[in-house]
């Protein structure tokens, strides 16, 4: 019994205003009380150790949750890092892309090059010439044939400089192929643009494979006008577009050819542009190997590529695919029969 | 003589003519000319007897120069014509290709006018 309970219950005991029967009643009560509190006591050492085990509990996952944030915190450095580089990569790869489809037009842009250059010495030695022979006309007299040669000399003269523009377009545009991407819409001439790739990507291929040939057709809409276009990131689209389609005719040629089937087979490609409404289409055909079924749904995702490895990168048309539709808000569509057609349709708003 | 070159660049047709213009007016030579493989072949079917040379680019798109070769050598008899072959793409490959589809010269561009002017005479 608690001191305190002890005293009051002794000196009740030794009270002499108190019958034995009230002492009695009222010691009973003290011990009841007693208990209670001893009761309580118990009751309340308990709570006071659940408290410890608590706050010892709440320390530890504290720091436990301390230590994960911290885990959380590392992962998620990593994780943005990581992003960061794939970024980076991505970039990358965007980029030797570009190169890539580069590397296959310089033979074509070496070819293209050379043919006006051709044409600029010839025209200007032939002059040279005509120049003497336009002199001893004079110095002759012959006032009218020395006229004559002076029109073909003028005439030679617009020769060369259309020439020159002609080489000066095609290095230009190639320095803008590889230059990254400016996000510039400015009016183009979609029609110049598609017949520009069309003749690099020939030639390119020509100049990789001796036993290339193809017929290439063209219709083109000459009423599109100028349309408002990131210009070096739409010719890139139609350079892959008309590059996988010669390799689709180059593939079924030569799939002939390995099962020695002499058919009738001429590899055409045609591109086309058309102005519907408020679209402008370009169409690029290919009466080559057609895209089997299964391929179908994947080859606009990024790093599927049916080419034997090293041939090609798989982002040719996923880029092409974010180009039309992310950078210009069109569509990019495609329709094939396996072992007959592939056209695909760039469709760009006006 | 009746030569027939064949490009499909068009403004060979005023090089030529500028080129040799002085044996055009001396009348001893005479060009005709065709912009692909296939118009070629049509003139040749129409007037076959007229070009004594044909002066092929080997590089055209659709009929190439080399196929527009082997049909002529394959179709044309009487007697066959001469051919000569031009191409920006001087490799082996091609060499041996034309040479063996029967090409009696084969030239590379840039055309060196004044040694193709010689060869022109000797066949004269």
């Amino acid at each position: 019994m608690s001191p305190h309970l002890q005293s009051i219950s002794d000196f009740i005991k030794n009270s002499s205003s108190l019958t034995e029967q009230e002492k009695e009643s009222i010691i009973r009560s003290i011990k009841e009380s007693d208990k209670i509190q001893t009761l309580l006591q118990f009751k309340l050492e308990r709570v006071e150790k659940d408290r410890h085990t608590l706050s010892v509990m709440l320390e530890e996952s504290i720091e436990d949750l301390q230590k994960k944030s911290r885990v959380i915190e590392d992962a998620n450095k990593t994780l943005t890092q990581t992003l960061e580089e794939l970024k980076s990569a991505q970039t990358q790869l965007i980029h030797s892309e570009k190169m890539a489809s580069l590397g296959e037009l310089t033979a074509g842009i070496a070819h293209e090059i050379q043919n006006p250059l051709n044409f600029v010495n010839n025209f200007s030695e032939v002059s040279n010439e005509l120049i003497e022979e336009m002199k001893e006309e004079l110095d002759n007299g012959n006032k009218e044939d020395a006229k004559a040669i002076a029109d073909d000399v003028k005439q030679n003269l617009e020769k060369i400089n259309f020439h020159g523009k002609r080489a000066d377009a095609i290095v230009k545009s190639m320095l803008q192929h590889s230059r990254t991407t400016s996000n510039k819409k400015e009016p183009t001439d979609i029609n110049a643009l598609a017949d520009e790739y069309l003749r690099l990507a020939y030639h390119g291929l020509r100049a990789k494979d001796k036993s290339f040939n193809a017929a290439i057709k063209t219709d083109y809409d000459e009423t599109i006008g100028l349309l408002k276009i990131i210009s070096q990131d739409v010719g890139r689209v139609i350079l892959n577009l008309i590059t996988n389609a010669f390799y689709a005719v180059m593939e079924k040629k030569s799939s002939y050819a390995k099962a020695s089937e002499n058919k009738n087979y001429e590899p055409t490609v045609t591109v086309s542009t058309k102005k519907m409404d408020n679209k402008v289409v370009v169409e690029v055909k290919d009466n080559g190997t057609g895209i089997p079924q299964k391929a179908l749904d994947k080859i606009f995702q990024p790093f599927f590529t049916t080419k034997p490895t090293g041939q090609g990168t798989g982002l040719g048309l996923s880029l092409s695919y974010d180009i039309v539709t992310k950078g210009h808000g069109g569509e990019l569509k495609v329709e094939t029969k396996e072992g007959e057609y592939t056209v695909f349709s760039v469709i760009l708003p006006v | 003589m009746k030569i027939l070159v064949v490009d499909d660049e068009k403004d060979v047709q005023v090089l030529f003519e500028q080129r040799f213009r002085k044996e055009i007016r001396n009348h001893e030579m005479e060009f005709a000319f065709a912009y692909s493989g296939e118009e070629a072949l049509k003139y040749l079917s129409d007037l076959s007897h007229e070009a004594v040379l044909i002066l092929s680019d080997i590089n055209m798109p659709g009929m190439s120069g080399l196929e527009l070769l082997r049909h002529i050598k394959e179709k044309h008899h009487e007697p066959p014509p001469v051919v000569m072959m031009i191409t920006a793409y001087g490799d082996a490959d091609n060499y041996n290709t034309a040479m063996k589809l029967g090409a009696d010269d084969f030239l590379t561009k840039p055309l060196e006018f004044s040694l193709l002017k010689e060869k022109l005479k000797a066949i004269h």
